[in-house]
This record gives structure tokens, C-alpha cells and sequence, in this order.
């Protein structure tokens, strides 16, 4: 079964490696980090991510830059906040995010 | 795909919990080493329609979300970590609600956090606290903590004692304003300032009486007396408020209560309370019910 791939993008490297981490522990995704604008603009080129994670530190302007870049490359790509650094939400928020998807797309 | 298999091969194998560099030389027990334990959702547990009235939602305590890790046993009000249950995300900006009981001696190793105002209330036993803002503290019944997490913080928790359990309430609100200065703050309140009136423990003003967060929103602890009765205000118009019951029966909103269960309330600006049992204590937590 195809590996859900994930693009997790936050300014804190510490938090970054802890969130990719905990992402490929689970078989069922496979996720990978950016911590520079850039980097996930290349990554995002060179992959076919289902989501991307959005993290701390990214300033307004600049995530609503690359929201902008990936719904236009990808208009089905789910784009979803990631709150609170890895330990707690990460499982809820990502089977959130593909559930509504999910549903949207049976409807 | 069947709905419960959907969810299941979306969860499973996950370990939530995380720990990376040491803060702590404490007692081993880093949560990376927690064994993976099988998703529990609204499949999984009793989940009866929540919705008693059009603006108000009822968690019985024993619809929560439940982990037991041995030296970590959770209930969840709101999905978190293995509990996913998409009709239980969040009650407004209140995000986490979890009840934790924590062995002697143990405790979760040095952990991340980023973007979420989080709020821990013990009600029996020690914390110790230490994080990478160089705080190094121990919390006790009585007393509340705060971290506003922002930019990215480290931390760990772990019981103080080791010949006691420690509870607490771990509770996580959605911050108004995301990427703050990473903060840490506790505060040890007079629990006798609660007899049968309201003691403001957390509010968005620094000054104000409590602890303060990035958020609109305002919490009380109450400790009443069988048979007393009284009102709540709600703070700011738009706001809801979640109703914990951390010990004995209550009837809010001419709704009954038992120990653990959860109401929120949201469309109005006065709640009504009587407690049903001596010593009753609830926990109102006044949140915002939409994100800025």
C-alpha cells in the first residue's frame, strides 16, 4: 500500500527532527522535513506529497506565499497547521485531515 | 475502505510521544520507549450522541479517550496521541483536555512543544518541571502552570515523589497569536478562595489575578458546598465555556453532572450551577469558540 507522503515545514530544527522522526515511525506515512522556504519549494518539486505540515516559526506572509505555490502546482493537496511540536496532536490531526478529505472525496 | 479501517491504517503504528535531547538525568522513562498501544476511537468506546441541546455538548467521563502505559494512565476528553475520535477535537480554542495519573519516580522525558498555550493544574502529588529556558521547578496541588510554547520549548514533568502517584490536568488551548517569545510562568493559589465562590486562576492579562496565556480566555476553580447555587458570567461575548468536574456531582444548565464528566456551553452569556454533594470542585474554563 502507497505510503502517505508528507512535507513537514517549521524554522526549528530541534522540533523539525523530532516531527520527522515520529512521522516515519508510523508505516503507514512517510514524511520528510524543510526548513527553509526553499527546501520545501525543491522538495515539493521533486515529490508527490498528499500533505503538507505546516509548524512553527513560518512568518504570515511567507506561508501564505507557499500555500499559494503548492494549491497552485497541486490543487488537491491537503495543507494542514501542526500544532504544538510532534508530541500529542500529530496522529489526530493528520487522520483529520484525511478523513475530511476522505469524506469530501466519496461525496 | 470500510470507515474503521480507515482510520485504523491511518494511526496505526504511531507512538505520539517523543523525547530527543536530554534536559533531565532523572529516572529513565524517556515516553520515545512507550509501547504503541492499539487506536481507540469512536469505534472502540461507548460514544452516545454528545449533543444534548443545540448549544451545549455533554462528555461523560467514561466516553473519554483512555491510555494505560503502566506508569502513565490518560483520560482524554479530546483526541490525543492513540485517541482519534473526530467528533471530539476540540471544544472551541480548548484543544487537550487530559487527566493524567503518573507513578512514583516517573514521568515524561524531555519533550517539544511549539504554538499551544498549555496549562497544567495538579490536584494530587509533585510535578518536577525543568525546560530549556533554564526553569527548574516542582508544581504541587494548589498550584498552576504555564507555557506559552511558541516558537519551540523543551520540557519535562515527572513525578517529584517516590512513594506517590501524582495527578494533574494537562489542558492545551490554541494560542491567539502564533510564533511567541517562548514563555514560563506558575503560580500558587489559596485554595481556601474558592469556597463557594469562583477563583480566577488564568486570564489573557498579565496583572490580572491567575496565571496569564495568549489566548481570550479565562479559567476558575470552585469548590462548593452541597446545595449551593450560583451563576457564572461569561467574560466576552462569543466565548463558550467548558465545565470539568474534577470531584463530586453538579447540575449545570439543568444538566447533572457526574465526577469527571465535561459540558460545554456555548450561544449565551450566564450559565446556572447547584452542586449536588459536598465539596463539589469544578474547573469552568471561558475559551473562545472560533480561532483569530
Amino acid at each position: 500500500m502507497k505510503k502517505v507522503q508528507i512535507l513537514y515545514i517549521g524554522r526549528h530544527a530541534e522540533i523539525l527532527a523530532t516531527v520527522v522522526r515520529l512521522l516515519n515511525q508510523n508505516e503507514q506515512w512517510q514524511g520528510i522535513g524543510a526548513l527553509t522556504d526553499e527546501e520545501a519549494i525543491t522538495l515539493f518539486n521533486n515529490n508527490n506529497f498528499d500533505i503538507i505540515l505546516l509548524g512553527s516559526g513560518i512568518e504570515e506572509e511567507y506561508e501564505k506565499s507557499l500555500c499559494s505555490f503548492f494549491r497552485k502546482e497541486k490543487p488537491g493537496i491537503i495543507i494542514i497547521q501542526h500544532y504544538g511540536g510532534g508530541s500529542g496532536l500529530l496522529a489526530s490531526e493528520i487522520a483529520q485531515a484525511l478523513y475530511v478529505h476522505h469524506k469530501a472525496a466519496i461525496s | 475502505m470500510k470507515r474503521k479501517e480507515f482510520l485504523r491504517k491511518g494511526l496505526m503504528g504511531t507512538s505520539m510521544f517523543v523525547a530527543t535531547t536530554a534536559l533531565g538525568e532523572i529516572t529513565k522513562n524517556d515516553i520515545d520507549e512507550l509501547k504503541e498501544l492499539d487506536v481507540v476511537g469512536f469505534n472502540h468506546i461507548p460514544n452516545t450522541d454528545s449533543t444534548v441541546a443545540s448549544n451545549t455538548v455533554l462528555h461523560k467521563a467514561d466516553t473519554r479517550g483512555h491510555a494505560n502505559h503502566g506508569w502513565l494512565e490518560s483520560h482524554q476528553t479530546f483526541s490525543f496521541a492513540n485517541y482519534y475520535n473526530p467528533e471530539r477535537m476540540h471544544f472551541g480554542v480548548l484543544r487537550v483536555l487530559n487527566d493524567d495519573r503518573v507513578d512514583p519516580a516517573k514521568g515524561f522525558g524531555t519533550h517539544p512543544h511549539d504554538n499551544m498555550e498549555i496549562i497544567s493544574i495538579p490536584l494530587e502529588g509533585d510535578l518536577e518541571h525543568k525546560d530549556s529556558m533554564g526553569n527548574a521547578s516542582i508544581i504541587k496541588h494548589g498550584d498552576i502552570q504555564v507555557m506559552s510554547a511558541g516558537t519551540g520549548i523543551f520540557h519535562s514533568e515527572y513525578n517529584k515523589n517516590s512513594d506517590k502517584e501524582v495527578r494533574f490536568l494537562q489542558i492545551w488551548l490554541f494560542p491567539n497569536k502564533k510564533n511567541v517569545t517562548p514563555r514560563y510562568g506558575q503560580l500558587t493559589l489559596d485554595v481556601n478562595d474558592r469556597h463557594n465562590k469562583w477563583q480566577q486562576i488564568l486570564s489573557p492579562n498579565e496583572g490580572d489575578a491567575g496565571v496569564w496565556i495568549h489566548q481570550d480566555a479565562w479559567f476558575h476553580l470552585s469548590k462548593f458546598d452541597k446545595d449551593f447555587e450560583t451563576t457564572y458570567q461569561l467574560k466576552k461575548k462569543g466565548n463558550g465555556v467548558y465545565a470539568f468536574l474534577i470531584k463530586g456531582d453538579a447540575t449545570i444548565e439543568n444538566i447533572t453532572m457526574n465526577q469527571r464528566d465535561g459540558l460545554g456551553i456555548w450561544d449565551t452569556d450566564k450559565i446556572t450551577i447547584k452542586a449536588n454533594t459536598q465539596d463539589a470542585e469544578i474547573l469552568l474554563m471561558e475559551v473562545p469558540m472560533t480561532m483569530v
